[in-house]
């Protein structure tokens, strides 16, 4: 039986482009559709939050009051100077490696290992700066308490300052005593309140002080500046909202609750740096790898340095993916 | 000897003008710290507008701040040089260059349209329909 196929001229080829299609080797050209799939990922986390911005515009916390900490300036107010930082930080270090990529084209094998090791200290001062913006949004600065409809109310003094809960509150008797380090067992947590305050402690300190004002998670635009801000409440409508709507203090950021608003906010924050971060630190890893393998004279003896410009596309793309995290997340 | 193996490996050697011309160096490694230095100035543009959040950029276009659009925009920017000069994607056939960005754009683009336009029906339903679940 004949069923063979017709022939088509292009019999013995790989393909049409022969073993370098596009002018660029297979690892080379697979590493760019890999970095195309995972920036469609990350567009899809992106959009998705994009999406829950939209959708409670009017209420979504703003970020220069979420990340206003700067290592050993404690209490100052400096919004966005850190991860700015970081963001030099992560251009820093695409460019040690895109000096690296360019020593290893000129078979360089001192620079290469030198403008390497270079990029693994940029990228790890990157994810521990990470690591840190982390810790200040977990523990939270001010503390909040929240309503039955799991809305934040936060608390100010008459000019619209924000006041911290520990600045007003007194700890009351504890009904239980918790279980010691000693007493319980790994598994079991003890934590009958499940924070520093009560709710009855807010209230009874938010009465002792007539000063005090609740501040919501709804925004106001300025109807002569355009800017927005949060809804202030007077005396009498502060005190009815945390007699009558509060129901539980909320301290920090975790991901069912969030003490600067909306708790989407937080999970996010969480899942999409916790996401960028993992690219970081994969890339640390793959960066080492080839680090030592340079140190070796692997790519010496192979007569290329191809692979340092590949994993490079992919510090790059992490570096690039970055760039967006801080729009959307900080600026915009 | 370094030239040659230049050549050799598959790489062809670096555009080096940026801006359209505007901007040419002298070598590859020049190119780098002079990218650096642009893409530094954008961001220390941002983070000083960020930061002032000046009331005159405060107006809406296609229901955006322009505030928020100079800050897209400005990222867009950047994304470009990273890729272009950092990613050495300008020295790539064209062939590669379309089918990675035009792809990426392309599906982002619709992504982002639908999401948004979806958002904003959410915040219209919630805000002012009858019946604020009823979708």
């Amino acid at each position: 039986m004949d069923t063979t196929v017709a022939p088509t001229g292009t019999e013995g080829q790989t393909w049409g482009g022969g073993s370098n299609p596009l002018k660029a080797s297979y690892g080379k050209m697979m590493m760019w559709f890999f970095i195309l799939s995972d920036a469609l990922t990350f567009s899809g986390f992106l959009a998705a939050y994009g999406f829950s911005r939209f959708k409670f515009i009017e209420e979504w916390p703003i970020a220069d009051e979420v990340f206003n900490h700067f290592p050993f300036m404690h209490g100052t107010d400096a919004p966005m100077f850190y991860v700015a930082l970081m963001t030099f930080i992560l251009i820093g270090s695409s460019v040690t490696m895109v000096l690296a990529v360019d020593a290893g084209h000129h078979m360089d094998k001192k620079k290469v290992s030198f403008y390497l090791l270079l990029t693994v200290i940029g990228g790890l001062i990157f994810v521990g700066s990470q690591a840190w913006e982390w810790k200040n949004f977990i523990n939270g600065e001010y503390g909040a308490v929240k309503t039955k409809g799991g809305k934040i109310l936060q608390f100010t003094d008459a000019e619209g300052s924000r006041v911290a809960l520990h600045e007003f509150v007194t700890v009351g008797e504890r009904p239980v005593d918790a279980l010691a380090n000693n007493e319980g067992i790994w598994y079991q947590s003890d934590d009958p309140i499940g924070s520093t305050y009560t709710i009855d402690e807010v209230r009874k300190g938010f009465a002792a002080n007539p000063d005090l004002r609740i501040r919501t998670q709804v925004l106001q635009v300025d109807a002569e500046t355009g800017a927005s801000h949060k809804t202030m409440l007077s005396r009498e409508e502060s005190l009815f909202k945390l007699n009558n709507q509060a129901v539980g203090v909320v301290e920090g950021a975790n991901l069912s609750e969030n003490e600067y608003g909306a708790p989407l906010f937080a999970d996010f924050f969480f899942f999409i740096t916790g996401f960028h971060g993992f690219h970081v630190f994969s890339g640390v890893v793959f960066n080492l790898i080839i680090f030592f393998n340079v140190l070796l004279g692997t790519y010496e003896r192979r007569g290329s340095y191809e692979m340092v410009e590949k994993v490079g596309l992919y510090w790059h793309f992490v570096d690039l993916v970055w760039v967006f995290v801080f729009t959307f997340f900080y600026l915009v | 000897m370094a030239d040659h193996a230049a050549h050799t490996d598959g790489h062809a050697e670096h555009k080096l003008e940026i801006f359209r011309g505007l901007v040419k160096f002298k070598s590859n490694t020049q190119k780098i710290w002079g990218v650096l230095i642009f893409l530094s100035l954008i961001t220390i543009v941002e983070v000083i507008l960020g930061y002032i959040k000046p009331d005159s950029l405060n107006g809406h276009i296609l229901g955006l701040k322009i505030l928020n659009w100079i800050f897209i925009i400005l990222t867009l920017v950047k994304a470009y040089y990273i890729t272009w000069d950092f990613m050495h994607m300008r020295d790539e056939v064209s062939g590669l260059r379309r089918a990675v960005v035009w792809t990426g754009v392309f599906l982002i683009i619709y992504l982002i349209a639908i999401l948004l336009v979806e958002g904003e029906y959410i915040y219209q339903v919630y805000k002012n329909a009858a019946v604020s679940f009823d979708f």
